[in-house]
């Protein structure tokens, strides 16, 4: 573990920007940060690296001031800081650049970039004349094609990014955060969005990069910590590292690929896709899964993962393609039709399409078979409460009781109702969206194993997952997505994190030598 | 992006062609079927609109900001009657015998203060509680009308003034009192939305909240200006109306509410917040009223108004909805 | 034995607070009037709020289920002149039914704009109470409408009559109160009505044909009004066109008051009873301690807002909104 490295190019010892030591945040029942320690150095790019899950998200919200660390300090140049709101943050010089763009669409440019700050004129007018020149003065600096007046709304995602970047300019910006800022950008866009980085840069302003992609973390930034589990691993310097020593500290352990073999024999195609397209979302999927099976999907978000789970189980209307289930064509018009045909959805947001936070346990359990557990016109309790006794027991769900609200109980207990819900109903095909997601790590191995057994006893399963680890650890196959095609379905003998990575990266080279 | 702009502009003209469409057809229509032999888009037939489009219009300019804002208030038939009751029963009060037609003038700032006062207290509840103000103004509505009962009973409160129905039936430059009231309504609220700071800050809140709050905007003052703004124009319309009258009902106002939020809606203002036009709601107001004299014009019983106007309403939201519906592929939920 | 903190009686006042003011306010109107609790006040409360008390119940449904109804004060209109006038055409035995259908086909449209078309159910009704309303008028050509003749008819006992010397219309409010709190704790339909309330998305995700239960709701909805409208026509025996003009507003009221949160999900036909009750008491026990008629408005607004605020401040534990 290196610890606290020496910084990039430290001839002279430079005052960090931002300096955090021992961030401890816990909630009931998590430790969600443990003991962050790492500095920003001015003008140096510093990626935040770990899996989702492993804290950024909370240590991003402890120092937009949204959260209060439990323990430890923030340190803005030579001053400790407590965080009190975002907009505090921002007075400190903190700014942030968020995945999800906070903008008012409807207003203008200059609106955006000086909201909550319009200059004013007598009587309470908007003095425009300024509000126009000096956003257009930091526009110009951003060298963007659009002006203070366009209407937000009319912009591209990253003229909008760019709306953002430009609203922490107008503070004396000491840090700037950039969460995921790639996500939907094309490449032509990132260059420009690299090019204003790097002009931040030579003005001295340190920068907070968080970003899974790998390619963008080694071309841009200088150092690198990583985060795992809520805790601090450590920082690399990105010039005297390397991929594998990343991710191996993000992960915390060599690949256990040994444990994704079958160890016990596929029955025959429950489930088959044959050129599955819809819309621009993905085309010409196939694929085909046996009893017993697990099927796992690898991609970046956006890929079209979900969008194939969803237009399986009747939520998007498939443009092109074929579904067979045990042999036989079917037509999905409906999540009703799906079940029907025996296919069900764990899907990748538990708390707002799995599950009914303000009903029991037990009522959310039986919600899709409600229809079918009648005594005469009324619904069977008893029978109702025999299913969720036994789903209880079998898949170890920790709750008081039946008539425990779902939204009180712990994310991985509550991603076991979803999967009891399913189960009760005995479906042929089950897919699982992004299974762990949110959930402690004690709880993830429990998922997985749940997953694995379920296999073991001939379910036909179909796993979305953007962790690496996860489809390598439960799959016996495994479909790599791109940008809406199934680019190769790997075997476990021939799957490696390499190819795997090529193969959702759009490179083609290994999938041509290997065929 | 070109198509979406096409389509906010074909929005933002919505109304305006909308109105065409009315001024076009009963123009034709009231050739063929007119009983008067007066044409539809005669000068003091339209004069007249303006003037009838007031009351409601007003208000339905008042409830324009307080949509933009993300809120509906539900009170403000109650409001209106209420001021309309402050202003001709002050102006018989003992302490004002002596001034003559002064009173008027009192009386005027007593309605319309009674009217900001009871718009700053359901901004207050709003904005303390946290009660949606759907909740919040739907109790009012209900206890503002008890007041008005409470007031005078079932009876009419009345009170005529001669200077002041002279002044209200009056014509200025052509166009009557309550017309240039209207106008500068909608002129004043226009310039507060879209010059001033307030304004701004109130279209950011109902746009996207929580930027504006991480933006440091103090949501529930400026909640709370709206809601007075609407309590202000709620009196200044029940002011222009009863200068005229001089008689109000207890019952007077009555669905109020329900008709300037129509006129809003038509005008191309979101629920939701964050959107909207003054000058658009504006065009709904006329194109309400339109409807109104147009089908009246023709001949048509007055009743089927109503019937038309509802059906206009839902056909409008539908319209919109698929506008802006994105494709076969989008998920279905 | 669980402890007594300040949160549990938070929540426990937050549950049945509506109850605890209901009986606090029944004590308080006993002792200043001991007259209250008299049989024939009671009764005659109840069957004054039988009307208001119908259509709350199907008010309810459309509640929970995450929608508005504010049609149905024209619908009601719409039901009694359509009674009226087809009873002296067709005869009572034909006419309730041919009035049940033509309302349910109304809430049918509703539901179907609503459910099918997912159109904003707050426009939707608005623009239907002004349709509905329209409707009644040209109907009815603008005129009140009256039986010919109000002797020899038995089409009054829904309004007039007794049964075992309870009358018929507190018998019809509780008899279906009862049917439809069964229907929504017991059957399926309640359940999904719940789920699509509280969460749609999550209720679609798990097989629910969602348009079709919101189609019900509406549906229930309309045969509450339809039976309001029976009940106000039996009554008077002739009516005004206008005369469930408003009522739209004072029946969410009593939803409200009873409970039902109006994202959804949340409510029961009990606590609506309740809310309808505390709402006909009020009004009935501020004239018996000698205060006018219309200061029942100002003390249901007092109520209405004190009984939401609890409600939420016990939810997020603090008595003020975080708005800044």
């Amino acid at each position: 573990m290196t610890g606290q490295s020496p910084s990039a190019g430290a001839d002279a010892p430079r005052t960090p920007v931002l300096r955090l030591e021992g961030i401890v945040k816990t909630f009931p029942g998590v430790r969600a940060l443990d003991g962050v320690s790492f500095d920003v150095l001015p003008g140096e790019v510093h990626a935040l690296m770990g899996e989702n899950g492993a804290g950024k998200s909370t240590l991003m919200k402890v120092l937009g001031g949204i959260y209060q660390p439990d323990e430890g300090q923030i340190i803005v140049g030579e001053k400790p800081v407590v965080m009190t709101s975002p907009l505090q943050a921002k007075a400190t010089g903190i700014v942030f650049i968020h995945q999800e763009l906070s903008l008012a669409t409807e207003l203008s440019v200059a609106e955006n970039v000086y909201l909550g700050e319009l200059p004013k004129r007598s009587f309470g007018r908007v003095d425009w004349k300024t509000l126009y020149a000096k956003t257009n003065e930091i526009l110009g600096r951003l060298k963007v094609g659009f002006d203070a007046k366009t209407r937000v709304g009319d912009l591209s995602i990253a003229n909008q990014q760019m709306v953002e970047i430009a609203r922490a300019l107008t503070v004396d910006a000491k840090a700037v955060i950039f969460d995921e800022p790639t996500a939907s950008l094309t490449d032509a866009e990132k260059v420009v969005l690299f090019d204003v980085i790097a002009d931040l840069q030579s003005q001295g302003v340190g920068i907070i990069y968080i970003s899974h992609r790998m390619e963008e973390i080694f071309k841009i930034t200088d150092r690198i910590s990583v985060l795992r589990d809520g805790q601090y691993r450590g920082t690399l310097s990105t010039a005297e590292t390397n991929e594998d020593e990343v991710t191996q500290l993000m992960i915390g352990r060599k690949l256990d690929l040994s444990r994704n073999v079958s160890h016990h024999d596929l029955g025959d195609v429950t489930i088959e896709v044959k050129g599955l397209s819809c819309g621009n979302l993905f085309q010409d999927v196939s694929f085909q899964v046996r009893a017993g099976e697990v099927l796992g999907f690898y991609g970046l978000v956006g890929a079209g993962r979900t969008e194939i789970a969803e237009t399986l189980f009747g939520l998007r209307e498939p443009s092109a393609g074929q579904i067979f289930v045990q042999g036989e064509e079917v037509q999905i018009h409906s999540p009703a039709d799906a079940i029907s045909k025996g296919i069900s959805l764990v899907p990748e947001d538990r708390k707002g399409q799995g599950l009914v936070l303000g009903m029991s346990c037990r009522d959310n359990m039986t919600l899709p078979q409600i229809e079918d557990l009648k005594a005469g016109p009324f619904v069977a309790e008893g029978a109702e409460i025999a299913i969720f006794d036994k789903y209880r027991d079998n898949l170890d769900i920790r709750t008081p009781g039946w008539r425990q609200l779902v939204g009180n109980l712990s994310g991985g207990n509550q991603q076991k109702i979803v999967i009891g819900k399913w189960l009760s109903m005995h479906p042929n095909v089950l897919i699982v969206d992004e299974p762990t997601r949110g959930i402690d790590v004690g709880s993830k191995a429990v998922i997985h194993d749940l997953i694995r057994s379920l296999a073991a006893q001939g379910y036909a399963i179909i796993v979305i997952s953007s962790e690496m680890p996860e489809v390598l650890h439960v799959s016996d196959r495994i479909a790599a997505m791109y940008s809406g095609k199934l680019m190769r379905t790997f075997t476990s003998d021939e799957v490696s994190e390499d190819n795997l990575i090529q193969a959702i990266s759009g490179l083609k080279s290994d999938q041509a030598a290997a065929a | 992006m070109a198509s979406g702009m096409l389509s906010t502009f074909l929005k933002r003209g919505a109304i305006w062609g909308f109105i065409l469409v009315e001024l076009i057809f009963f123009s034709i229509a009231g050739e063929q079927l007119s009983l008067s032999d007066k044409a539809f888009m005669d000068l003091d037939n339209m004069l007249l609109l303006f003037k009838q489009s007031a009351p409601i219009g007003i208000i339905a300019i008042g409830m324009t900001i307080i949509m933009i804002n993300g809120n509906i208030d539900l009170s403000v038939g109650a409001i209106f009657a209420l001021a309309a009751i402050v202003l001709l029963d002050s102006m018989t009060w003992p302490i004002f015998a002596g001034l003559g037609d002064w009173a008027i003038p009192l009386a005027w700032i007593l309605a319309l203060l009674a009217g900001v006062l009871l718009g700053a207290l359901n901004g207050f509840i709003v904005w303390k509680t946290g009660i949606d103000a759907f909740i919040v103004t739907l109790g009012s509505m209900l206890g503002y009308r008890g007041l008005v009962f409470i007031y005078n009973g079932e009876n009419p409160t009345s009170h005529l003034n001669w200077t002041l129905v002279d002044f209200a039936e009056a014509q200025w430059l052509g166009l009557h009192t309550a017309t240039w009231f209207l106008l500068g309504a909608t002129f004043v609220i226009w310039f507060i939305m879209n010059r001033t700071v307030h304004g701004r800050n109130a279209y950011a809140i109902g746009n996207n909240r929580e930027a504006a709050v991480n933006a440091g905007i103090r949501v529930g003052p400026h909640m709370m200006i709206n809601f007075m703004l609407i309590g202000f124009l709620a009196a200044l319309s029940a002011v222009v109306f009863y200068s005229e009258s001089g008689s109000v009902n207890p019952n007077d106002g009555e669905l109020y509410e329900l008709w300037a939020i129509t006129a809003v809606v038509l005008g191309g203002t979101k629920l939701t917040g964050g959107s909207g036009s003054i000058i658009s709601t504006f065009g709904g107001v006329l194109a309400i009223q339109l409807l109104r004299k147009g089908l009246g014009h023709i001949g048509a019983d007055t009743e089927t108004v109503n019937l038309v106007i509802g059906l206009i309403l839902i056909a409008v939201l539908f319209l919109d909805r698929q506008l802006n519906i994105k494709g076969k592929e989008e998920l279905r939920v | 034995m669980p402890k007594i903190t300040k949160a549990s009686l938070g929540r426990f006042l937050a549950k049945q607070g509506i109850l605890i003011a209901f009986i606090l306010f029944m004590v308080g109107f006993t002792l200043a009037n001991e007259r209250f609790l008299a049989p024939e006040n009671v009764m005659g409360v109840i069957r004054s709020s039988a009307i208001l008390g119908v259509m709350a119940l199907g008010v309810t449904f459309v509640v929970i289920s995450g929608n508005l109804d504010l049609s149905v004060g024209s619908m009601m209109s719409f039901s009694t002149i359509v009674v009226l006038d087809l009873h002296d055409k067709l005869g009572p035995t034909l006419a309730i039914p041919a009035m049940f259908a033509m309302t349910l086909c109304l809430g049918a449209i509703i539901g179907f704009l609503v459910g099918y078309l997912k159109l904003n159910s707050l426009i939707v009704t608005l623009g239907m109470l002004s349709a509905i309303h329209g409707l009644t008028l040209t109907y009815s050509g603008g005129k009140n409408m009256d039986i010919a003749d109000k002797e020899g008819t038995w089409f009054s006992v829904f309004g007039q009559g007794e049964l075992l010397g309870v009358p018929v219309p507190i018998l019809l409010f509780v008899g279906l109160a009862a049917f439809l709190g069964i229907v929504l704790s017991k059957t399926p339909f309640g359940r999904k009505i719940y789920a699509v309330g509280g969460n749609g998305v999550a209720a679609t995700f798990s097989g629910i044909r969602r348009p079709r239960v919101v189609l019900g709701c509406y549906l229930v909805s309309a045969f509450c009004v339809a039976t309001a409208g029976l009940l106000q026509a039996s009554r008077s025996l002739g009516s005004q066109n206008t005369v469930g003009q408003g009522l739209e507003l004072e029946v969410l009221a009593a939803v409200i008051l009873g409970g039902a949160s109006l994202l959804g999900g949340s409510g029961t036909i009990f606590k609506t009873v309740i809310g309808v009750l505390i709402l006909g008491f009020i009004q009935n026990g501020l004239l018996l301690v000698g205060l006018q008629f219309y200061a029942q408005y100002v003390v249901t607004w007092v109520i209405i807002i004190l009984a939401v605020w609890l409600d939420i401040a016990a939810k997020r534990g603090k008595l003020l909104s975080p708005i800044a």
